[in-house]
């Protein structure tokens, strides 16, 4: 579905942010990029999402993605403050000229939040917030979901609760998802397979598939922890000595 | 706490007041509250109309500022090269002492009122168009990048995206531009009022000075002070039914 080939970016101030990264992502994959920050996994997200064009390599679809058929959560829910629920879930559909027919309300009811549809974003908590820009990336039905590290900024509750929720959304929506987290744990729980980055510039240092099953009872599965255990020494190696501390925290 | 403030400005009242009996400050020189308070019982018509007739010019100019400082800020950020052309002249503008043009303004323009409210836009102009561009450029970048992954054109994130976000920074732009149409509406008045208009309060304050009617003076400066006070209060009180009604506010 999506082909990442010997990708590298450097930004005009001559930071090197990614170099030859590699990787082919297949149509209902739930991959994680994992890495310390300033990897350049936002970036590399950044690319696929077209907002960034690559300073070397390619990145190529099977089919290229049409308006709306890409949807993107930031890490900070950025909703439009005067804009109700609602609204903010539908702006995908006004932007791309679609019809709502109820998907901002299915949307929306898809993370639990058909009941706040004439809220404000200021009357909404901060989990709720990003549950709303989850559900504004979802209404168009998009083929690909881009996620960047939206969970961090949220508490341990409220973040496991949207992990689970996210990997519900992923299996009854089929879509095919790419998630950037600098936690083992979360990245563990969600993905089916992980992209292990270097530090600066960012490279692919390995590529570890998921033998869990994607459900909440993974949480409290010893296999869990082994695998976290495996793969934190990857991470480990991956990472020699910059960025260890950070990702291993 | 507003009671302090109330009962702070009674005593200092009445401790100038005190002062100037004690010391027999003559009335030209400074005279006290009680005798501004006559000087206004005297001809409250006459000075209420001079005050309406500054207000009439300041909410004009008000009005003209923000139709024209809101509409360039726009066309600023529509455009690189509207912004090259725009932004040195209004700077220019903003730095040019009014008492200096107006003068010229009072002469180029025929029709008194409107030169009177040419004067006051001008000095009202740039905070409204400042805060306006100032709110246009701060949008936040991952809503930009939403906007651009839906493929919005420039139009759809002008109007969708800049100006709804700029309504704060162009209502906190408006708040400053209410004093200050205040402000060049006065300053106009008197270029305006020795070249021979007679019509609002800075006209009635040179009068009184030819006069040596410095209680009167002091009245017409009240009034102005509290004119000011209310626009201000009042354009705040609007921001805020406005962000509110909107819904980004509690």
């Amino acid at each position: 579905m999506l082909r990442i080939d010997e990708v590298g970016r450097r930004f005009p101030g001559g930071t090197e942010a990614l170099r030859g990264v590699s990787l082919d992502v297949g149509a209902g994959d739930f991959v994680a990029l994992l890495g310390p920050s300033g990897c350049g996994k936002s970036t590399l997200l950044r690319l696929v999402a077209g907002l960034d064009a690559p300073s070397a390599g390619a990145i190529t679809w099977a089919a290229r993605p049409k308006p709306g058929e890409i949807g993107f959560v930031f890490q900070d829910p950025v909703l439009l403050p005067w804009a109700t629920a609602g609204q903010n879930v539908a702006l995908p559909l006004d932007l791309t000229h679609r019809e709502a027919d109820g998907a901002v309300i299915e949307a929306l009811g898809r993370v639990g939040l058909a009941d706040f549809v004439h809220a404000y974003p200021r009357q909404l908590s901060g989990g709720m917030r990003m549950r709303v820009s989850i559900a504004r990336a979802l209404v168009t039905r998009p083929r690909v979901l881009l996620l960047d590290e939206p969970f961090a900024a949220l508490d341990e509750f409220t973040r496991n609760n949207l992990q689970e929720d996210l990997l519900g959304l992923w299996s009854s929506l089929g879509c095919t998802v790419l998630f950037v987290t600098h936690s083992i744990w979360e990245a563990c729980f969600l993905a089916r397979r992980l992209v292990l980055m270097t530090p600066r510039p960012g490279a692919v240092a390995a590529i570890v598939d998921n033998p869990l099953p994607p459900d909440a009872a993974t949480r409290l599965d010893p296999a869990y922890a082994r695998f976290v255990a495996d793969v934190t020494r990857a991470m480990q190696s991956a990472l020699g000595g910059a960025g260890r501390d950070e990702v291993l925290a | 706490m507003r009671g302090a403030a109330a009962g702070f400005g009674l005593l200092v009242l009445a401790l100038w007041e005190a002062a100037v009996r004690f010391f027999a400050v003559p009335r030209y020189i400074l005279p006290g509250p009680i005798a501004i308070v006559q000087a206004f019982v005297a001809d409250p018509l006459g000075l209420l109309a001079a005050l309406g007739s500054t207000l009439a010019v300041t909410f004009a100019a008000l009005v003209a500022a923000a139709v024209l400082g809101g509409g360039l800020a726009m066309a600023m950020a529509s455009s690189r090269m509207a912004r090259a052309a725009i932004l040195p002249w209004a700077v220019a503008l903003q730095v040019t002492p009014i008492v200096a043009i107006a003068p010229l303004i009072i002469v180029w323009v025929n029709d008194p009122f409107a030169s009177l409210v040419v004067c006051a836009t001008i000095v009202a102009f740039f905070p409204v168009f400042a805060n306006t561009a100032a709110g246009l450029d701060a949008v936040a970048p991952e809503l930009r990048e939403l906007f651009q992954l839906y493929g919005a054109g420039r139009w759809a994130v002008l109007t969708r995206l800049r100006i709804p976000s700029a309504l704060p920074y162009f209502l906190a732009g408006l708040r400053i531009s209410g004093g200050l149409a205040l402000v060049g509406a006065v300053v106009a008045e008197f270029v305006a009022g020795s070249g021979g208009f007679a019509s609002g309060l800075a006209y009635r304050i040179l009068e009184a000075g030819y006069r040596l009617q410095v209680p009167r003076m002091f009245a017409a400066l009240v009034l102005l002070a509290l004119a000011g006070v209310a626009i201000n209060a009042g354009l705040g009180a609007f921001g805020r039914w406005v962000l509110r009604t909107r819904g980004d506010a509690a």
